[in-house]
């Protein structure tokens, strides 16, 4: 069988996970790893191109989504365990003169 | 302890190459310049599009950087092309580079009588200037004169889990030996700032750092508009990154742990400071690369995940990959394979003390691929009014 594709969590306070792999797809199976070697096997939503992120846990509209640790944006739809992460679903907070007029 | 050799210049500074630089004054004298570089070995120029019809903070911030670019140990002469008629002061220019020590010239190609005439006097200054520094010899240095400068281009998500970090660890190796290290970007500081801050060596450096982001953060924002598309890149975003703030904080990370020390305007020099400092400057290649030169830079560090080819002429630029994909694809412009840490076949460490023997061939002499294939032209002066 197959080794499975790790998700990276870099911080304990993380929500989302990164995949270093190629060619994961909606409901492939991935693991996800802390540095302390715990694992979570979970079902990815979407198709995840090499180096994207996925969310460890459910996140709720408007809720920060954290990286490193630290913020890194907010959720602009409800966001499942498993389901891709990215523009779509993530809103910057930084640089945003568009929201300033 | 002695562990590389370079150039030693008159003001104290010391080099790993020995060019002749030919500077424009301003972007009219480019081709000129670019002229007489094809026509002698040795010579390097920079081809910027500043120095005229510019606010005077503008044409002061011309001067200053191509002041310090002039006096970067990596430059053994210096030959200025004024076309006659520039905002650039040319005169203070000459003065200023002239006082390191190192042979300086000018010509003007208004006074000359043109183009043709201009190449023809410039191209024997420039070889005669050539001649008079080729003979100097390298001599020992230590560890604590190296001046590093460090950059991230074309990132994904590889870079600051892997590329940055490497970088990091040759950062605080290098500040524990005593040397200098540099970082700039400030537009990358976005959403990591308050952990830049907490390393600051007093408040004043700190609030500085903060202020310094601010600023871009409202020059960008002035327009009107989200940065996304301009900052991250649609390269960055492809690559995973999904927002400046998850940009950022993997771009810090390749300025290691260690306390910062103070932030340099864009256009000055480090003039012999010790430690991690941070340079106020942009985050695209053209205007990073050459602030980093002029702040005295031996060689730049450069992390990269998608992979960004740039250079500079006057500063070798140690390319070092972090996405394992991309190295493959694009090895012939990546030095180091730091994609080897994501795969988990070496460790942050084991990549690390790879690029600090690079880094010590490179001070000693030893081409970059960058070099080798001369990629470095396109580079520019950051300005921050408009062209009037």
């Amino acid at each position: 069988m197959e080794e499975l594709k790790i998700a990276l969590r870099v911080n304990d306070l993380d929500n989302v996970a990164t995949i270093f792999a190629n060619d994961i797809k909606d409901g492939m199976e991935v693991e996800i790893r802390d540095k302390k070697g715990n694992k979570q096997p979970v079902k990815v939503i979407g198709d995840v191109p090499y180096g994207h992120k996925i969310a460890v846990k459910d996140i709720k509209t408007g809720e920060q989504i954290i990286k490193y640790g630290e913020e890194i944006g907010v959720a602009t739809h409800d966001i499942k365990l498993g389901e891709y992460v990215h523009v779509h679903n993530l809103d910057s907070m930084r640089g945003r003169g568009d929201l300033e007029k | 302890m002695t562990t590389w050799n370079g150039y030693r210049r008159k003001d104290g500074s010391i080099g790993s190459r020995n060019y002749v630089a030919v500077i424009p004054a301003v972007t009219c004298a480019n081709d000129v310049a670019n002229a007489i570089c094809r026509e002698v070995q040795g010579t390097v120029t920079y081809m910027h599009h500043q120095g005229c019809c510019q606010l005077p903070p503008d044409l002061d911030r011309v001067t200053d950087t191509l002041i310090s670019l002039g006096k970067s140990p990596n430059v053994g002469a210096v030959l200025i092309l004024s076309l006659g008629c520039e905002g650039t002061d040319h005169e203070r220019m000459y003065k200023e580079i002239k006082a390191t020590g190192k042979p300086t010239e000018i010509i003007h190609i208004q006074e000359l009588g043109g183009v043709s005439k201009a190449i023809r006097v410039g191209t024997d200054i420039a070889r005669r200037l050539v001649i008079e520094i080729s003979g100097q010899q390298r001599e020992p240095a230590d560890v604590s004169e190296i001046v590093m400068a460090i950059k991230c281009g074309a990132s994904d998500t590889t870079s600051g889990m892997a590329s940055n970090c490497v970088i990091g660890y040759v950062a605080d190796k290098l500040v524990d030996l005593g040397a200098t290290v540099i970082f700039g970007e400030t537009t990358e500081f976005l959403g990591g700032e308050h952990l830049l801050a907490k390393r600051a060596v007093n408040k004043e450096v700190g609030d500085k750092i903060l202020r310094k982001v601010k600023e871009m953060e409202d020059r960008a924002k002035s327009i009107g508009c989200d940065m996304r598309r301009g900052q991250p890149t649609p390269g960055n975003i492809a690559g995973g990154l999904s927002s400046i703030e998850e940009k950022s904080l993997g771009a810090i990370v390749k300025s290691g742990t260690k306390p910062i020390q103070g932030v340099l305007e864009y256009p000055e020099s480090i003039d012999g400071k010790k430690g991690l400092w941070i340079k106020d400057t942009p985050g695209r290649e053209p205007e990073i690369l050459t602030g980093m030169a002029a702040t005295g830079a031996q060689f730049m560090c450069f992390s990269t995940g998608r992979g960004a080819p740039q250079g500079f002429p006057s500063m070798p630029v140690i390319k070092i990959c972090g996405n394992p994909n991309t190295f493959e694809n694009m090895k012939d412009d990546m030095d180091l394979n730091a994609g080897l840490i994501i795969t988990g076949d070496k460790t942050i460490e084991q990549v690390g003390e790879e690029a600090f023997e690079k880094l010590l061939r490179v001070l000693n002499g030893e081409m970059t691929k960058n070099e080798a294939i001369q990629y470095f032209s396109a580079i520019d002066i950051h300005c921050l009014g408009p062209v009037i």
